[in-house]
């Protein structure tokens, strides 16, 4: 009983009761969002409303965009050679010529793509075979570590090392119409910051291909590596083992029915892992090249949404539920819960 | 010099305790030999023999580390957790070849995880290291010299050092004690902090050294005692005390044991013997049980099953890429040349390709790590800290008349709270408030007192108004005026005939004067007079004692002063009718304990007549009342107490006995004897000697307490009764009492039916009469089965009617048989078909039995509730304990999970709190597998398009900050905010709390659900990036998209799909969640620019990759926005189905009061249009 008595006279002085604050008594202002049919009705109209118009949108902007996509791979290697590995490992010139058809007019810039099929630029050896000290700074010429074994010929370093400069890719197109040539710039088809930073202007090839095993193209040693926008496309590597790279731009208007004339120099070997090669002319809209992909999903999604915003609200309309009834109750359905 | 210490020693011995020379003899241990080896020098601690001991100081250290094991240690607790170590594993790994990764990267998340989770356990253990400072940092005095006593600090004591201790301080170390302000060397102690009993304990100093009771007599003072080494034993010292010349053996009574606290007494002196980690109570201390939930057993399946999931994917990787790699190089002709397959290293070298494969699969393992949530712990215990603090500051659980919020003490049991199936709780304090009043009394055979409990009026609630007992009706009024609170605590007694003296004028006043006097010498209370007021208070062992020295104080027998051989007592002399002061020698007590289930004192009255006062249980007193046909009260006696125990009240029999001298001797030498003596059967010696004594007594009458209801309780009960939970009480009471309160309580209802399991029966009895004990024990099993299997029958056949229910009352002798391994199940079976279940007169032991039955039994949750160290077993045995900071000291808090006030808090404390946190957690970590199942695996799809070769998808950073920036925030925000109904609708609906019991919200189908939902995911976040983004040019520059362009494209799918799945899944929104949603997704694009700053050596494939590429490229945000949408669709239309169709109980309650309001709205308007 004293007991009591002591604590009661010090609670006084020196209370253990909470201090009340929103935050501890967890009463903060909050919103709490029901799903009723009303909300989930409206949320797919919404999602509908929204995706439709940006659906057809870029489903224009795909058709807009025209695309020649040419494969020559089989088609340039000489009808009476039977081993096309051996046929593109010799070395010589291995021209082909090709012609394609614009289909529509095609409005500048008109951009010249090659594309590899099956070519496993994503692959985690090829990947990581690259020097990124190496590549912008000229002082770092010996960094080599991750270029295996690509790194050193016959003892000095081979700059830019790795695999993936050594594997670039060298076909080469040079296309005319009506015979006469047009112009294709390889300025720049790189990324801005690429050039800028990752590739140094002061960083040039050394023992470039040239001894060894040769790999792909080869490099002007006396050009810096800032500059050789070729080299640089390549080194971003692609994401999926089919992909498109920029070969170079043309600043002319093709019309419909152009037939051009394209002479290749079908040097790169894709052709011992049966990798596919494409010459792909293509024309850009604001959303890019041409892929219906996007439109087609957005018109599908948001059309999917406006038929469930529609079955929803047919429910609502046929079956409003009962007030007061737990007989819905998702467990009071399941008898097996005791 | 030992041998001739060993010889005295024995002499001490045999010259006090002649007559049990013998047996002491052979239990003694020796004093020097192995085990008894501490020499203390008294006043000398720093003389150079004491020196040598090296005995530890005074500082005592409760926190888990210390500066210089906190590293190891804690780093050994974290890396224990399987996932954890997985995490080590692959983070050692990621320093090798093998990573897929940068290896800073992948550190620096385990870094950030495991160093979070050690600040914490920093934290936690710094809170203890600054108690553990206060505490070694109290004052106390010790002798310092000449008889000086100056104060120092606790942790500076040494062994030897004498120290002076004042009334209501605590003991700093384990002391002997010397002397004290009484002549008699004794002092009251107060040992609620060892054992949670209340009562105080009265400590006896050697006479020798009683007289060193002043600071000056210290001046001379020289001792040095010898003793067991430290151990464990509270009631149990062994030693000898060498003074002047002279040896003492010292024993526990003069033991003070650190951390109890001296109480009634001025001041005494004491030598320090133990100290520091050597103390008793240091040595007793031992680590809780640590108990984990069964949501964090059933996490920790799911992340074996995730483990097994990413275990066969690396495998399944493996074998394909260990195929293409081999395939690359055919008798020397190259295939992907351009990989260089002909000079490889091992990793990818096709003429080692089965090497490689099994290199690949540790680095895809590191790789599909992300399967694996590694912050998962960490912050569901940040989310717990948080959970406990709101519980731990509910103002509505904080009990204002004691000051007692409510107390988390274990964080990690939080959503347990929501899952209990079984509350298994005590009833005396936990039900009730195990305040004691005096109600009624029956004294020869008449009834007095006109209260009416709370059970009768549940009693009279249930019978219905006609038959309502007249004297209850007529006493009502006053009843009700004095209901708010008895005008004396402990005393709610009102009868005008023997009150104020008028009890001469009774038939029988002399059986009330014995009757009042038994009550006023028959305790172990102490008086505590106030100085001021001079208003005497008492300080006793249980609160009915209280309640009965209370009772003869107010009906003119105050007890009013104890020495060790007296107590006084200011009584009316019914001759003179005047108030005077009788001093009775008190020559024994025999003191209580529950197999006695009795208590004597055996008294000299002034006038030299010795006599026995006895009071004890029913059980045991009628039996021990004299044959001899003096008195004919003994049917009207039982009949009251029979009444009374219906009327819930507790009851005791009063009797007594007169003893001729040499009866008394006889007894008393023996009595004395078996109490000196040491050894195993002491006990059963001392119950012995006391049987031959307490036999034909003369009954004098009983007494009523009640032990009144808390606040709230009946309802409590109810609303928990309502949530499904199944409660059963365990008390010690009687099979009636325990009935009647559970009417009273609401825990019996009317139309239940009861199903009786008792020993009690005649031909039970009949059997126990004639005492084989093998015998009773087969009767009684076989009467335990029958009834079992009858009450099962019963049970059985109505399970199609599911209106009616049963309630199970089982004795405690019964349980002992129902207990048994041969009938457990079947005892449960038939307690699991009963809505209510109350086990009676049931020992501690059965307590924590019963509670593992059940808990083992059912595997469900199981929740202990108890206040008393007898529920402490039962407390620890269950996964919850819940310990009600009450009347009976903290042993039940100490060892509880959650301690709270009053059992109506538990009704919060479930129903909101535990409903609360266990949706919190239980969503919270599906949502955990979910976000990390649709990164891990939108990972493995990218690395099956890589020809498996282990090339991740994202940047290294991407990777390693996924878990601790991109997603953890608004999981922790969920965690520790998102409510689905308001606290009073959790209430109103206690049907709600059947989700935890359940386990709805963390069912397989559910956790398997949000897997799935995040496997779909990552495929289609995968399948419409990679078929939208690819071959063609991504922007009007006619750049094409790269590995880079792909890969932070589909993060940023991935950080929106996340957290707008956090978003639909919140039913609750305030600010912070706000904020942690959208800040979380603001702060990646904030990363992807600051990290596209960085020089691009370190920033790689990221460099101004949202700057330059993404930010200006319609496409990226147009693809961003429709993944993420799209990835919500199925999960909403599936909850959107859900809620209309299959709601959840929470849900259909918001739909059902939103209708409400606004069919009150449209109510309200049309009548306002009307009027």
């Amino acid at each position: 009983m004293e007991n009591t008595d002591t604590s009661t006279s010090t609670v006084r002085r020196n209370s253990k009761r909470p201090r009340y604050s929103k935050f501890t008594q967890q009463e903060l202002p909050a919103c709490k969002p029901i799903l009723t049919p009303r909300w989930v009705i409206s949320a797919f109209m919404l999602i509908s409303i929204v995706f439709i118009p940006i659906g057809v949108a870029a489903l224009f902007a795909s058709r807009d965009v025209v695309e020649i996509v040419d494969r020559y791979d089989s088609e340039c290697i000489p009808a009476n050679e039977t081993d096309k590995v051996k046929y593109i490992q010799t070395p010589g010139e291995k021209s082909c010529n090709r012609t394609l058809t614009v289909p529509k007019r095609m409005k500048p810039p008109i951009f010249v793509y090659y594309q590899l099929d099956n070519f496993y630029q994503n692959h985690r050896r090829y990947v990581k075979s690259r020097n990124d000290q190496q590549l912008r700074d000229s002082k770092e010429a010996n960094s080599v570590s991750g270029c295996k074994p690509e790194d050193f010929n016959n003892g000095s370093v081979i700059v830019p090392c790795g695999l993936i400069a050594w594997s670039l890719f060298n076909d080469t197109y040079s296309l005319s119409r009506n015979n006469i040539t047009l112009n294709v710039s390889k300025k720049d088809i790189s990324w801005k910051s690429d050039r800028e930073h990752k590739f140094g202007k002061d960083v040039y090839p050394k023992n470039f291909q040239s001894g060894g095993l040769i790999g792909g193209g080869i490099l002007d040693p006396n050009i810096p590596l800032s500059e050789q926008e070729d080299l640089i496309v390549w080194m971003r590597t692609a994401a999926l083992p089919n992909f498109r790279k920029l070969y170079g731009k043309m600043e002319v208007e093709l019309q419909e029915n152009d037939v051009i004339d394209v002479t290749l120099g079908n040097n790169y070997n894709t052709y011992s892992f049966n990798g596919k090669k494409k010459l792909v002319l293509s024309t850009t809209s604001w959303l890019g090249g041409k892929n219906d992909f996007l439109g087609i999903a957005y018109l599908t999604v948001g059309g999917l949404c406006f038929f469930l915003a529609m079955a929803f609200t047919v429910v609502y309309l046929v079956k409003p539920r009962q007030l007061g009834d737990p007989s819905y109750l998702s467990w009071n359905r399941n008898p097996g819960w005791r | 010099m030992m041998a001739r210490v060993r010889r005295r020693d024995g002499i001490e011995f045999s010259k006090l305790y002649s007559f049990v020379c013998c047996k002491v003899d052979k239990w003694r241990p020796e004093v020097g030999g192995p085990g008894f080896t501490r020499v203390v020098y008294c006043k000398e601690p720093e003389g150079s023999e004491a020196m040598m001991n090296n005995y530890p100081n005074n500082y005592v250290r409760t926190t888990k580390y210390t500066l210089v094991t906190f590293l190891p240690k804690s780093l050994f607790e974290q890396f224990r957790r399987v996932a954890n170590f997985f995490f080590l594993i692959t983070g050692t790994l990621a320093w090798t070849k093998f990573a897929p990764y940068t290896a800073v990267s992948a550190a620096i998340p385990l870094i950030v995880v495991i160093g979070a989770a050690m600040i914490k356990e920093g934290i936690e253990d710094c809170q203890r290291y600054r108690q553990d400072v206060e505490i070694n940092s109290r004052k106390v005095q010790v002798h310092v010299g000449n008889g000086n006593f100056v104060y120092t600090k606790w942790k500076n004591l040494k062994v030897g050092d004498v120290v002076k201790i004042k009334k209501d301080e605590f003991f700093p170390a384990d002391l002997l004690l010397l002397s004290s302000c009484y002549e008699d060397a004794i002092c009251y102690v107060e040992t609620m902090n060892l054992d949670g009993e209340t009562n105080l304990k009265l400590k006896q100093g050697l006479e020798v050294t009683s007289e060193f009771n002043s600071d000056d007599s210290f001046k001379q003072f020289r001792a040095i005692v010898r003793c067991e080494d430290p151990n464990a034993h509270l009631y149990s010292f062994v030693g000898t005390l060498e003074l002047e010349g002279g040896q003492y053996p010292l024993s526990a009574k003069q033991i003070l044991l650190r951390d109890s606290k001296l109480r009634n007494t001025d001041y005494v002196f004491g030598a320090v013997i133990f100290t520091g980690h050597d103390t008793k109570v240091v040595q007793n201390s031992t680590a809780p049980p640590s108990k984990r939930s069964s949501l964090e057993r059933k996490m920790d399946r799911i992340i074996y099953l995730l483990f097994l999931i990413v275990f066969s994917m690396a495998a399944i990787g493996s074998i394909f890429f260990g195929i293409w790699t081999k395939d690359d190089l055919e008798n020397g002709t190259m295939k992907r040349w351009y990989l260089r397959p002909d000079n490889s290293t091992i990793y990818f070298d096709p003429k080692r390709a089965p090497l490689a494969a099994l290199c690949h699969f540790l680095t895809t393992l590191m790789l599909y790590g992300y399967f694996i949530p590694i912050s998962l712990y960490v912050s569901i215990e940040i989310v717990k800290v948080f959970q406990s603090m709101f519980i731990n500051q509910d103002i509505h659980m904080y009990y204002e008349d004691a000051d007692r919020p409510a107390n988390a003490r274990t964080s990690n049991l939080s959503e347990e709270l929501g899952q209990v199936d079984t509350i298994l709780s005590d009833k005396t304090g936990t039900l009730t408030c195990n305040i004691m009043e005096f109600v009624k009394c029956s004294i020869a055979g008449r009834a007095y007192g006109h209260g009416v409990t709370e059970v009768e009026r549940a009693m009279a609630r249930r019978k219905g108004p006609p038959v309502q007992q007249t004297k209850a009706n007529s006493y009502d009024h006053l009843d009700n005026s004095g209901e708010a609170k008895p005008v004396i605590k402990g005393f709610n007694f009102y009868d005008e005939r023997i009150m104020n003296g008028n009890w001469v004028h009774e038939p029988r006043p002399d059986v009330i004067h014995l009757f009042l006097q038994l009550l006023a010498l028959c305790h172990t209370a102490v008086p505590d007079v106030d100085e001021n007021t001079g208003k005497i208070s008492y300080e006793t062992e249980s609160p009915d004692e209280s309640a009965f020295v209370v009772a003869a104080r107010e009906l003119g027998f105050e007890f009013c002063q104890r020495t060790q051989t007296t107590i006084s007592v200011r009584e009316l002399d019914p001759l003179s009718g005047e108030k005077i002061r009788r001093v009775y020698q008190l020559l024994n007590i025999l003191e209580f304990n529950s197999t006695r289930k009795r208590m004597s004192v055996i008294v000299r009255q002034e006038d030299g007549k010795l006599i026995l006062l006895s009071k004890g249980a029913d059980s045991v007193m009628f039996e021990r009342l004299t044959k001899k046909k003096g008195w004919d009260f003994e049917d009207a006696t039982k009949a009251h107490v029979n009444e009374y125990a219906d009327a819930g009240l507790r009851t005791l029999i009063l009797a007594y006995r007169e003893l001729d001298e040499e009866e008394y001797k006889n007894f008393n030498q023996r009595f004395n004897a078996a109490k000196n003596a040491i050894g195993a059967d002491r006990d059963d010696l001392i119950e012995e000697i006391t049987e031959t004594i307490e036999k034909d007594l003369v009954l004098l009458g009983a007494t009523a307490v009640e032990d009144k209801l808390q606040n709230g309780v009946p309802e409590c009960i109810d609303k928990l009764a309502q949530a499904g939970i199944k409660i059963w009480v365990i008390t010690g009471d009687k099979l009636e009492t325990a009935i009647n309160i559970g009417f009273a309580c609401r825990l019996l209802r009317q139309k239940m039916k009861q199903i009786i399991i008792s020993l009690e029966t005649p031909d039970i009895q009949e059997i126990e009469k004639a005492g084989d004990k093998l015998d009773i024990s087969r009767a009684s099993a076989n009467s335990v089965l029958h009834q079992i299997t009858q009450g099962w029958q019963m049970v059985d056949v109505s399970k199609e009617n599911p209106e009616e229910e049963f309630a199970l009352i089982v004795d405690g002798k019964s349980l002992t048989y129902a207990l048994g391994a041969d009938m457990k199940d079947m005892f449960l079976k038939l307690a699991l078909g009963c809505s209510s279940v109350i086990c009676c007169r049931s020992s501690p032991k059965q307590k924590a039995l019963v509670t593992r039955m059940v808990k083992l039994g059912t595997r469900k949750t199981t929740l202990a509730i108890g206040d008393g160290a007898n529920d402490v077993g039962m407390l620890q045995e269950a996964d919850i304990g819940i310990g009600i900071s009450g009347v009976e000291g903290m042993q039940a808090v100490m060892s509880s999970d959650v301690a709270i006030a009053q059992f109506c808090y538990l009704e919060r404390l479930l129903l909101v709190h535990g409903h609360w946190c266990y949706r919190r957690i239980s969503t919270m970590i599906c949502y955990f597998f979910y976000k990390n199942i649709i990164f891990g695996f939108s990972l493995f799809l990218y690395e099956m398009n890589t020809s498996f070769s282990g090339q991740p998808a994202y940047n290294d950073w991407f990777l390693s900050l996924y878990n601790v920036f991109f997603s953890s925030l608004p999981v922790i925000a969920l965690g520790v905010f998102d409510q689905d109904v308001s606290p009073k609708i959790c209430l109103k609906y206690p049907m709600l709390y059947q989700e935890g019991v359940q386990n709805v919200l963390f069912s397989w189908t559910r956790i398997l659900g949000w897997m799935f939902n995040g496997f779909s995911s990552a495929i289609m976040i995968y399948f419409l990036s990679t078929k939208a983004l690819e071959p063609q040019a991504f922007n009007a520059q006619g750049h094409t998209a790269g590995r880079d362009i792909l890969g932070a494209t589909m993060y940023t799918s991935v950080v929106w799909a996340i957290n707008l799945q956090m978003a639909i899944s919140f039913s609750y929104y305030n600010a912070i969640q706000h904020i942690c949603i959208w800040g979380t997704i603001a702060f990646w694009y904030f990363f992807m620019v600051v990290y596209g700053f960085l020089n691009p050596v370190r920033s790689t494939t990221a460099y101004k990759i949202f700057i330059e590429s993404l930010a200006p490229s319609p496409a990226f945000w147009l693809l961003t926005l429709f993944v993420s949408i799209t990835t919500l669709i199925p999960y909403f239309t599936f909850s959107a189905i859900k809620a209309k169709f299959f709601p959840m109980y929470h849900q259909w309650i918001l739909r059902q009061i939103s209708k409400e309001g606004r069919l009150a709205n449209k109510e309200n308007r049309s009548r306002d249009h009307g009027s």
